[in-house]
């Protein structure tokens, strides 16, 4: 209960003496908001661009779950199919490798180029999303317990049978910690594809809104924008932490509560 | 007795070489005798296990012939491996119930069959436990139930109870003759235990490792039910005598 106690009153402490400091500094030295707004400021301005910026925020977040959710079933699917066929997996693995360490910032204005642009931001977020599932499945496939696989051989049992009964839920654990890295990832990308395009123009997402603000100086609708893209991800790993808790709860280790 | 029963499985001359050149069985010849219980005693690295999964059909020969006097479909044939090998994410029934599973077979026979495998191994208030909150000596009954819910012909165990601590080793020991008895299913069970082969057997082949083959067989004629005033006679005392003796020259022969 302590424990608890700690774990959530130390980061909310924390949080409210950097505000009071931060506070404190911009009335000292007088700075101006154009070069750092005071905490008010920005909870103001969160405040009177509030319809405005939630309107940006739905627009990213629709991007973000697309994303998400193409990155989870192409990983999945991706990872049962090199599972089941050692010549696809040989074939495509370095392709996938390659997509990964090619920064997503150096791929989004090629993207731009040939996609439109709610697409490109699509695509953007399933490029950095689907490659953690895609790794953290396929771990999972490949470290089923060999005495289970030599006891559903010894029943017949069929390759369908085997990755349905056996390899899928063996590789649950793995699969919700690869889902969970997505998360975060397809925000990122959706967010780095957004600027990337705000430069080119149209757009109305959370992040086009940042870069906006900035050509504009108006630096506290900056920090309002960014507070509401940090809460966004917080939110996001959150839920999905919750989603890995409550499949896991009953069986694996990492979800048991353990008595000191 | 034995004379009379039919084989189950015949090896014959059967060897077996791992691709990286390790010699595990040479020349192994082994007769399973119909509801008979017969122990492959044998040092670590003898070939033992490897013998059972051969004859399980999880491995094959690289020499000799295997023969099946009566040819045996799925499910005919029970495993229990060293560690339980239960699915984590499954409770007790459904892991019991996995080999109904695997062959498709009906819902209400199934449950039926499930209830009574559960029950036969004393872990009926359990059904509905997962394999983490059960202590090592149930998830190795979780484990014999599986392996008897098909009903098999032949139960092949290897080194089964090697990880119990003694105590729960016992009581187990006692379970599973209480369990042949009762079902007269053939049993291969493999173990490095003398005390153990004695106690549970009609039969104990001896082997030697490297290559891994049939040093000696030792017969143990003591009547069944055998229980804690059997562990304790002197009969039993004089059997493992003779089958330490027997073991420890098939190692000195394999040192040579």
């Amino acid at each position: 209960m302590r424990e608890r106690a700690l774990r959530i009153g130390l980061p909310i402490v924390v949080l409210a003496v950097a505000l009071a400091l931060w506070q404190a500094i911009v009335d000292a030295f007088a700075i101006p908001p154009y070069v750092l707004p005071a905490p008010d400021i920005v909870f103001a301005t969160l405040i009177a661009d509030g319809a405005l910026l939630i309107q940006s925020l739905l627009v990213t977040l629709l991007t973000t779950v697309e994303g998400f959710l193409l990155a989870g079933l192409g990983g999945i699917a991706l990872a049962i199919l090199f599972n089941q066929s050692r010549l696809v997996e040989y074939s495509l693995y370095p392709y996938a490798v390659i997509l990964q360490v090619t920064p997503i910032v150096a791929i989004a204005p090629l993207l731009l180029i040939y996609l439109p642009q709610s697409l490109a931001v699509l695509a953007c977020a399933w490029i950095v999303a689907f490659f953690p599932v895609l790794a953290n499945t396929t771990l999972g496939l490949n470290s089923v317990d060999h005495n289970l696989i030599a006891l559903f051989d010894l029943y017949k049992a069929s390759r369908w049978q085997v990755l349905w009964n056996l390899k899928l839920p063996a590789a649950l654990p793995q699969m919700l910690a690869g889902m969970r890295i997505a998360g975060g990832l397809s925000l990122i990308g959706a967010v780095v594809a957004e600027i990337a395009a705000g430069s080119a123009g149209a757009g109305s997402g959370l992040a086009y809104r940042i870069a906006e603000s900035g050509y504009r100086l108006n630096i506290p609708r900056m920090f309002a924008a960014l507070l509401l893209l940090s809460f966004a991800g917080v939110a996001i790993f959150f839920m999905l932490s919750a989603l890995s808790h409550l499949v896991l709860r009953r069986w694996h280790e990492s979800a048991v509560k353990r008595e000191q | 007795m034995s004379a009379q029963r039919s084989v189950v499985i015949r090896l014959h001359d059967v060897g077996k070489t791992f691709d990286n050149g390790t010699v595990a069985l040479r020349g192994l010849d082994l007769d399973v005798q119909d509801g008979e219980f017969v122990s492959l005693l044998g040092p670590s690295g003898c070939g033992k296990s490897t013998a059972l999964r051969i004859v399980a059909g999880l491995s094959e020969a690289s020499e000799g012939t295997v023969d099946w006097p009566e040819p045996m479909s799925a499910g005919k044939i029970g495993f229990v491996f060293q560690e339980p090998t239960l699915m984590p994410w499954a409770d007790v029934a459904a892991n019991v119930r996995l080999p109904l599973r695997l062959a498709h077979a009906d819902g209400a026979l199934a449950d039926a069959a499930v209830a009574q495998s559960v029950a036969r191994v004393g872990l009926a208030e359990f059904a509905a436990a997962y394999p983490r909150q059960l202590s090592g000596g149930m998830k190795m009954r979780v484990s014999i139930a599986r392996a008897l819910v098909t009903e098999p012909r032949l139960v092949l165990m290897d080194e089964p109870f090697a990880a119990l601590d003694e105590i729960t080793r016992f009581k187990l020991n006692n379970d599973l003759l209480t369990l042949w008895q009762e079902l007269r299913r053939t049993v291969v069970f493999v173990t490095h235990s003398v005390f153990e082969s004695v106690y549970l057997s009609q039969r104990i082949v001896v082997m030697t490792s490297r290559p891994g083959r049939v040093f000696t067989e030792v017969a143990v004629p003591a009547p069944y039910p055998r229980d804690e005033r059997f562990r304790t006679s002197a009969d039993y005392a004089g059997f493992c005598r003779q089958v330490s003796e027997a073991l420890s020259s098939a190692m000195a022969e394999a040192a040579t």
